[in-house]
């Protein structure tokens, strides 16, 4: 593949697009697609069948707003539908080089469109996710061709560094650094591991961006085997995500057969395939090493580290693994050079995040920000506020190794430095916005019944504290603790923080941690007057007992 | 990969070992197949059951230990076939935030049975997931592979009553 070839295949795709004058573009993403978008689009088709008006429909990935799906474009003229049914089919095709149909219209005016900027979600909702040809129209894979042929590997290295980009799973790890850790290993055979086992409860990120463009992945992942010198990847994707898995698969196909994939890419005599590996459901297997083991055949039990899998990875060799949203970011990076993404964001956290807005919001959906946007923003702009006129309590990120983010401090921006000053992580972009009715003690509970039940079990802190939190949490919940218990929970927060093995048990303590520190009254009226402000947990129950 | 000499004999003359056997062959019987194999077995019987596992491990020469670890490490794999029906209740964190609890709660009511477990006669399998990314249309719950969104403890009552009293 050249670069002329490359351009010819765009062409002819943007051809293909102009021919139909119109295009309705029916989002069949996992969330649309639960409300019956599949009906949706045979019923469009078939009235585009006996249409006057010329047109095309086709299903596309995420349209970000899933609280009003299912969701419909109409190109040109970049009009929204909210909450299509199949009935609305006729409407919508009659509309079409008319005026638009005025009960479905969704403004794109709303600051949920326009208080995103769109770098790893440009392409959702714009094009087919099963045609790579459509991928290529929209710039696809020039950011590999152009590194294969006219970058060295190293250079590919600097620019990654220099854009400042951060590992997107969570902990913002330096990407750059990781990868030049990766390229200097002497080892003949490297393996490259795209994390896709997105685990954490309230996340969807990764599975929006396999379903809608899971190309720019792959992209992504080559551009990294050829700067890291490995000729191996793996995809190691949740098997709760079927949708994800069999776009995947599709687009692993598509790959091979234009030979982004395979032997001596684009002429040269850079070899590279891809793998597609299928998780289990364990939430551990999204650390690192737990990950590797799985990818192995066994049970995904984490290792200490160092070595580090940068080092010693998949089959003691030196590996790389990042997860979507960072192999996501790699081509537009390249695409548009580093300088370019260096300026958005704030001095630490470069480019752009995207989060799984959702709880008790207006707005709930996939939505991509600067870094640096404050939390007021993203909730109160982008997600429209609290419905029903309650009352916004907390935001919770970063799932159980994160923490629960009060008032106080919506002004905060959302970056990684900040969000862990604050007790939170960034975490892998789950934001979940709780109102009054939500009781933070029994919040805590929730996430800390997660982490007992997901540890593996290998270290004892871990596999015990995490059961003795719970059941101190559940005594304070059910009005039955008294203020010893809470002093012992506090001490085993500190243990289980500080001695297990791995990134599961050292964060399991934060969800206490966080509301332990902003809603404190809550655990004392818990034990002191055995009551639950917001009436979730059952101490009623217990004191009819009494 | 490597020669394979001694397979074991398929466990009966079920067809649908054969899909297995694929798998296993287009991994070269490698042993780091083994998850990739499990997920086929539980895909093409619905369950993980003793003569699989056998059958799987000494296919792969991984110690019978081993496969039986991995089939109850991840939370995937079953080792009991599933009811006729199957409820799945999301209790990802949004779903938790909107009541996911209290439909858990009914269905476990309702069908007299934990999570993770099927009435007595087989006629249902309650199951509850971590989280199942549908977070817009909290609370989710998944009646025989089709999505509910937004859910409401009332309809999962419906719809479980209608089951038992069809199967009875």
């Amino acid at each position: 593949m050249t670069r002329e070839e490359l351009e010819q295949i765009a062409a002819s795709a943007r051809g293909e697009q102009t021919a139909g004058r119109h295009e309705v573009n029916v989002c069949v993403a996992a969330g649309c697609l639960a409300l019956h978008s599949d009906a949706l689009k045979n019923a469009l088709e078939k009235e585009a069948m006996g249409a006057s008006a010329s047109c095309r429909v086709r299903g596309t990935g995420c349209l970000g707003l899933c609280s009003a799906g299912p969701l419909v474009a109409v190109e040109p003229g970049g009009v929204l539908y909210r909450g299509v049914k199949a009935e609305d089919a006729a409407a919508i095709v009659g509309s079409l080089g008319g005026a638009p149909v005025a009960r479905l219209q969704c403004s794109r005016e709303q600051a949920f469109f326009q208080r995103q900027v769109r770098i790893v979600t440009e392409n959702l909702g714009k094009l087919d996710p099963e045609k790579i040809e459509e991928y290529i129209a929209a710039e696809g894979y020039g950011a590999l061709v152009h590194a294969l042929t006219e970058m060295t590997p190293a250079a590919v290295v600097q620019e990654i560094s220099r854009s400042g980009l951060r590992g997107r799973g969570g902990a913002g790890y330096p990407t750059g650094l990781k990868w030049g850790t990766v390229a200097k290993t002497g080892s003949s055979v490297k393996y490259v591991i795209c994390n896709a086992d997105e685990g954490d409860p309230g996340a969807f990120m990764d599975r929006s961006v396999l379903e809608s463009d899971p190309q720019r992945v792959l992209e992504g992942m080559v551009i990294a085997g050829y700067a890291v010198g490995a000729t191996r990847g793996y995809i190691y994707v949740r098997a709760e995500y079927p949708l994800a898995l069999q776009r995947l698969g599709t687009a692993l196909r598509e790959a091979r057969r234009l030979g982004f994939l395979g032997n001596n890419i684009c002429g040269t005599t850079f070899s590279f395939d891809i793998e597609l590996r299928i998780g289990g459901g364990a939430f551990v297997c999204g650390e690192e090493t737990a990950l590797i083991a799985s990818i192995e055949g066994r049970r995904g039990t984490p290792r200490p580290r160092p070595p580090y899998p940068a080092q010693l990875g998949l089959w003691g060799l030196p590996t790389l693994i990042n997860n979507v949203e960072t192999f996501a970011s790699v081509a537009p990076i390249l695409r548009r050079g580093a300088d370019w993404y260096a300026a958005l964001g704030t001095k630490k956290s470069k480019g752009t995040k995207v989060f799984a807005l959702t709880g008790r919001v207006k707005n709930t959906g996939l939505i991509e920000v600067p870094m640096g946007i404050t939390l007021r923003e993203i909730i109160f702009e982008i997600g429209g506020g609290v419905p029903e006129g309650r009352k916004f309590k907390a935001v919770q990120t970063g799932g159980p190794s994160g923490g629960c983010i009060p008032a106080q401090f919506l002004d905060s921006p959302v970056d990684y430095e900040s969000l862990s000053q604050l007790g939170s992580i960034m975490g892998s972009g789950g934001m979940i916005v709780m109102d009054d009715s939500s009781c933070m003690v029994n919040v805590a509970r929730f996430f800390m019944e997660f982490c007992m039940a997901e540890s593996c079990g290998k270290c004892i802190p871990c596999r015990a504290g995490t059961a003795q939190m719970h059941e101190l949490l559940t005594r304070i919940c059910a009005g039955r603790a008294t203020h010893k218990d809470l002093e012992i929970l506090i001490a085993l927060c500190d243990m289980v923080g500080a001695t297990s093995l791995c990134g599961l048990g050292q964060t399991a303590p934060n969800p206490v941690l966080s509301t332990l520190r902003y809603f404190k009254n809550e655990y004392v009226e818990h034990i002191e007057t055995r009551h639950c402000r917001a009436g979730i947990c059952e101490i009623a129950a217990a004191e009819v007992r009494a | 990969m490597s020669v394979h000499t001694a397979q074991p004999p398929l466990p009966s003359d079920d067809k649908r070992w054969r899909i297995v056997n694929g798998t296993m062959r287009r991994h070269g019987y490698a042993r780091h197949a083994l998850i990739e194999t499990l997920h086929t077995v539980q895909e093409t019987f619905g369950y993980l059951d003793r003569d699989s596992l056998k059958f799987v491990a000494a296919s792969l020469r991984v110690p019978l230990s081993q496969a039986y670890g991995v089939a109850t490490f991840y939370h995937f794999f079953s080792l009991k076939p599933p009811g006729r029906h199957t409820c799945l209740v999301c209790m990802g964190t949004a779903c938790y935030i909107k009541g996911g609890t209290q439909l858990l709660a009914r269905a476990q009511q309702i069908l007299r049975v934990k999570p993770g477990e099927t009435t007595a006669d087989g006629a249902a399998s309650l199951l509850s997931v971590r989280c199942l990314g549908s977070c817009s249309m909290a609370p989710v719950v998944i009646f025989d592979g089709e999505m509910a969104g937004e859910a409401r403890a009332e309809q999962v009552q419906v719809r479980l009553e209608r089951w038992l009293a069809h199967d009875a």
